[in-house]
């Protein structure tokens, strides 16, 4: 077995076609969508944009090369494409766009398929969490990590599935598409806890057990940007999930009644 | 003397304070003994596995309760049923019983990490664990007043 010293060109492109080829797609759905209704937002555009440069970012070009090699990038991407890049994407509504771009009957035959048990399992926010920080303890925690960089398949499988799994833990989290099927808040904060517990505990553990190959100073470092890194983009998770449960708490009726009454 | 507003939500002023107390606390920590001081260590050799665990999980959980508690008082608030003394209480609870957790737990039995290196540590461990304790039980004698309140 060779290792590949270096990311070979078809890989990286194999890689980066679908982001290139989403950032294309959603403009065009922008622009057919203006044409019947209000004018789609610039900033989910921007968003969208955003987050699927990020990904290209982390699996393409210098950075995605340079990852290779070391930890510390390698980690940077980590956070890029499995976790800044989804949350963006997420923020930028693709489902709605694409539902307001189509006409009526093909929109109503995807909102069919949406409601397929497949993508029900996938919004129980239980099912990407476990494919997501599951993933991520097998991958540092067995051999993959280092099998991943010897083989092309298994390095873009591995990459496919952290993005993935990123978008649809965020999906299933904050609830900024059409959701057809909503679990309650509370379910919803557990997971998110339980989540941020697992790859926070991941990430100190690579500090202090570092993966087969990986230098020890690298290994620290990236650890702290797993860690820290991981802090702040939930941050951003987090702030959404408790504005959209103040939103959903606003109570109907005027709550000053009966003052007298209890004194 | 707490108006019904507050006394009937006089639970979730104090989860929210007890959340909030909770979430401050660990960001102090994390800002000032970490970062700051660098008194704190990332990780320590003798850190046990169930270390780790405790700190990813109490990491995590005090993420969420800082700013879902913040949330929370823009509800009451919005409801003009926030009541800031027993609101405080639980601050106050929170705060110290999450130091003393860190303390005693965290520190002493999973040996996460010390509060500070190359020191004689008991001053330290008692000082810490001291004033969480007497900050736990303002808390509390707070919380207990408002009760009072409640009843009356």
């Amino acid at each position: 077995m060779h290792a590949l010293h270096h990311l070979e060109p078809i890989l990286q492109l194999i890689l980066a076609i679908p982001f290139v080829f989403l950032i294309v797609i959603y403009k065009a759905a922008v622009m057919m969508s203006n044409r019947r209704y209000s004018r789609w937002p610039w900033y989910r555009t921007a968003c969208w944009t955003i987050g699927n440069l990020f990904c290209l970012l982390a699996v393409a070009g210098p950075l995605a090369e340079a990852a290779h090699q070391d930890f510390r990038i390698h980690m940077i991407g980590h956070l890029l494409l499995g976790m800044a890049g989804p949350l963006l994407m997420v923020l930028s509504k693709p489902v709605s766009l694409l539902l307001r771009s189509i006409p009526i009957r093909n929109a109503r035959r995807i909102t069919a398929v949406l409601r397929k048990k497949f993508f029900h399992a996938l919004m129980n926010p239980l099912l990407p969490a476990l494919l997501n920080i599951g993933g991520l303890w097998v991958l540092y925690k067995t051999d993959l990590f280092v099998l991943m960089h010897h083989s092309m398949w298994l390095y873009a499988i591995i990459h496919a599935h952290i993005f993935l799994a990123g978008y649809f833990f965020t999906a299933s989290i904050i609830y900024i598409d059409k959701t057809p099927y909503g679990y309650s808040f509370v379910y919803r904060a557990i997971i998110l806890i339980l989540a941020l517990a697992g790859h926070q505990i991941l990430a100190k553990s690579l500090y202090a057990y570092p993966p087969d190959g990986v230098p020890i100073t690298q290994a620290e470092a990236g650890s702290m940007i797993m860690y820290y890194g991981g802090d702040a983009v939930d941050l951003v998770i987090i702030i959404i999930f408790c504005y959209q449960w103040y939103k959903a708490a606003k109570p109907r009726k005027h709550h000053q009644t009966n003052t007298l009454e209890a004194k | 003397m707490p108006d019904s507003n507050q006394a009937n939500v006089s639970k979730r002023n104090l989860w929210s304070g007890i959340l909030f107390g909770l979430g401050l606390v660990a960001f102090i920590d994390e800002t000032v003994f970490h970062q700051l001081l660098n008194w704190h260590h990332f990780y320590d050799q003798s850190t046990t596995k169930i270390g780790l665990v405790s700190d990813g999980i109490f990491h995590a959980f005090s993420w969420i309760a800082t700013v879902g508690g913040l949330f929370m008082v823009a509800d009451l608030r919005r409801r003009a049923a926030w009541w800031p003394k027993r609101w405080i209480g639980g601050a106050l609870l929170g705060i110290g019983l999450f130091n003393l957790y860190d303390g005693l737990i965290q520190h002493k039995v999973m040996k996460l990490h010390q509060i500070r290196y190359g020191v004689d540590l008991l001053p330290y461990d008692l000082v810490w664990n001291i004033s969480a304790a007497i900050i736990a039980l303002i808390g509390i004698a707070i919380i207990l007043n408002t009760n009072k309140s409640i009843k009356s």
